[in-house]
């Protein structure tokens, strides 16, 4: 009978029964950092715009309030985006000429809202206030970072479910006071755990199970 | 065997290639201000039917919502202002206001800064004399080249944001002796 194996079949069956567990491990580990990559997540990836608005000159240079636009922001789900009438408040008198406002300008002649790409987009499957974060603490930092120093806007946090749930599971890590929310720079005084769970107390935020519940969200 | 062994592997495909479809990421629920093709103008936010009266919005209260009664400028306040109002007003103002009429009202807000038209500081006489029903179409309607705030500021915040002008425009003209005595310690410092 001839040899069934050549003299190289232990190599290679050695080879394959070690390398098949780290190919799937490899696998699995890759998958996992493509999920949570930036390619996946978006997290940190400037959206293109049709006009490139800059949080980071109208806020940090200006000083204008994030509820001078977003207007609903303390009273409904939707923080709102500005009408292009807002825009105009001052650019019917400032850069009047500039050709990166020319697709706004455009905007108010035709009375046609300017198409802006969604940035933050969630699934329709998850409920979300902005009203309740907002009242009871939640500073706009905590899930969009210091978008005062974004010349274009990105992504700063996942929204991924771990993420929403890390911050249901301890609120008191993020918890500020009433006036410091929209503060894109305040920082706690203290210890922020002690303080999280007096601003806790104080805003009735509810027990940890009820806003872990699966239908806080999912509704 | 063979065949069972890449049957299986099908099998698997269709099963997880299945649990990859987005429809539940994409329902047929819209958010506000998304498109979509279903209107002719694509816009899914739609406005009001014209004339159409929206549960609670009556507005038939002429003081609290046209600062005039038959075409004449209200004077006063439609509810006795409390210090809540005043600190809301004080809110509000430094967020629509201030940008160009500055933290006091003088009229050197960042954008005036910045190359807006400046305008008329909030001390000027003529603004201390004029009627709170002027304040209140100045802010609903616009003034010169100020836009109007009747998108951005609700009618109880304009007037709270009015009582706040009052307070800037006291505030302006006042001194140490109208300060009450319990108070002025705050004021002189330790």
């Amino acid at each position: 009978m001839p040899q069934l194996f050549s003299p190289g079949a232990n190599t290679l069956f050695r080879t394959v029964l070690i390398g098949t567990p780290f190919l799937l491990i490899g696998t699995v580990f890759a998958l996992y950092r493509i999920a949570y990559s930036p390619y996946a997540t978006q997290v940190g990836v400037p959206v293109d715009q049709p006009v490139p608005f800059s949080h980071q000159h109208h806020v940090a240079g200006l000083g204008i309030d994030c509820r001078y636009c977003h207007t609903s922001v303390e009273t409904s789900a939707f923080a709102g985006m500005p009408a292009t009438a807002t825009c105009m408040t001052c650019h019917s008198q400032i850069w009047t000429q500039a050709p990166i406002l020319a697709s706004v300008r455009e905007s108010l002649s035709l009375n046609q809202p300017i198409r802006w790409t969604r940035v933050h987009q969630l699934a329709d499957y998850v409920y979300f206030d902005h009203s309740i974060h907002v009242r009871k603490g939640i500073g706009c930092v905590s899930c969009h970072g210091q978008i005062d120093q974004m010349p274009i806007t990105w992504k700063a946090n996942t929204l991924q479910m771990g993420w929403c749930l890390e911050c249901h599971k301890h609120p008191d890590r993020a918890l500020r006071p009433p006036s410091e929310v929209f503060n894109l720079n305040w920082k706690p005084a203290g210890d922020q755990t002690l303080q999280g769970r007096t601003l806790a107390k104080q805003a009735g935020i509810k027990s940890i199970q009820e806003i872990t519940d699966c239908t806080t969200c999912h509704r | 065997m063979k065949r069972i062994g890449s049957g299986c592997v099908l099998l698997l495909a269709i099963v997880l290639g299945s649990g990859c479809r987005e429809e539940m990421r994409n329902d047929s629920r819209l958010k506000p201000l998304q498109e979509d093709a279903f209107f002719a103008d694509r816009n899914s936010s739609r406005p009001l039917v014209p004339n159409t009266v929206p549960r609670g919005h009556a507005n038939n209260d002429d003081f609290f919502y046209q600062g005039e009664i038959n075409g004449k400028l209200v004077r006063g306040f439609p509810s006795p202002v409390t210090r809540q109002e005043l600190e809301r007003g004080r809110d509000r103002f430094n967020i629509y206001c201030s940008v160009c009429h500055g933290p006091t009202g003088e009229g050197d807000g960042m954008i005036v800064q910045r190359g807006f038209p400046q305008p008329p500081s909030l001390h000027d006489q003529r603004l201390r004399d004029a009627p709170e029903g002027h304040l209140f179409h100045v802010i609903t309607r616009g003034y010169g080249v100020m836009y109007p705030y009747a998108d951005r500021v609700t009618p109880q915040d304009r007037w709270a944001i009015i009582a706040y002008i009052r307070v800037l425009q006291l505030a302006r003209n006042s001194t140490i002796n109208d300060v009450p005595p319990d108070q002025k310690a705050r004021l002189t410092g330790p």
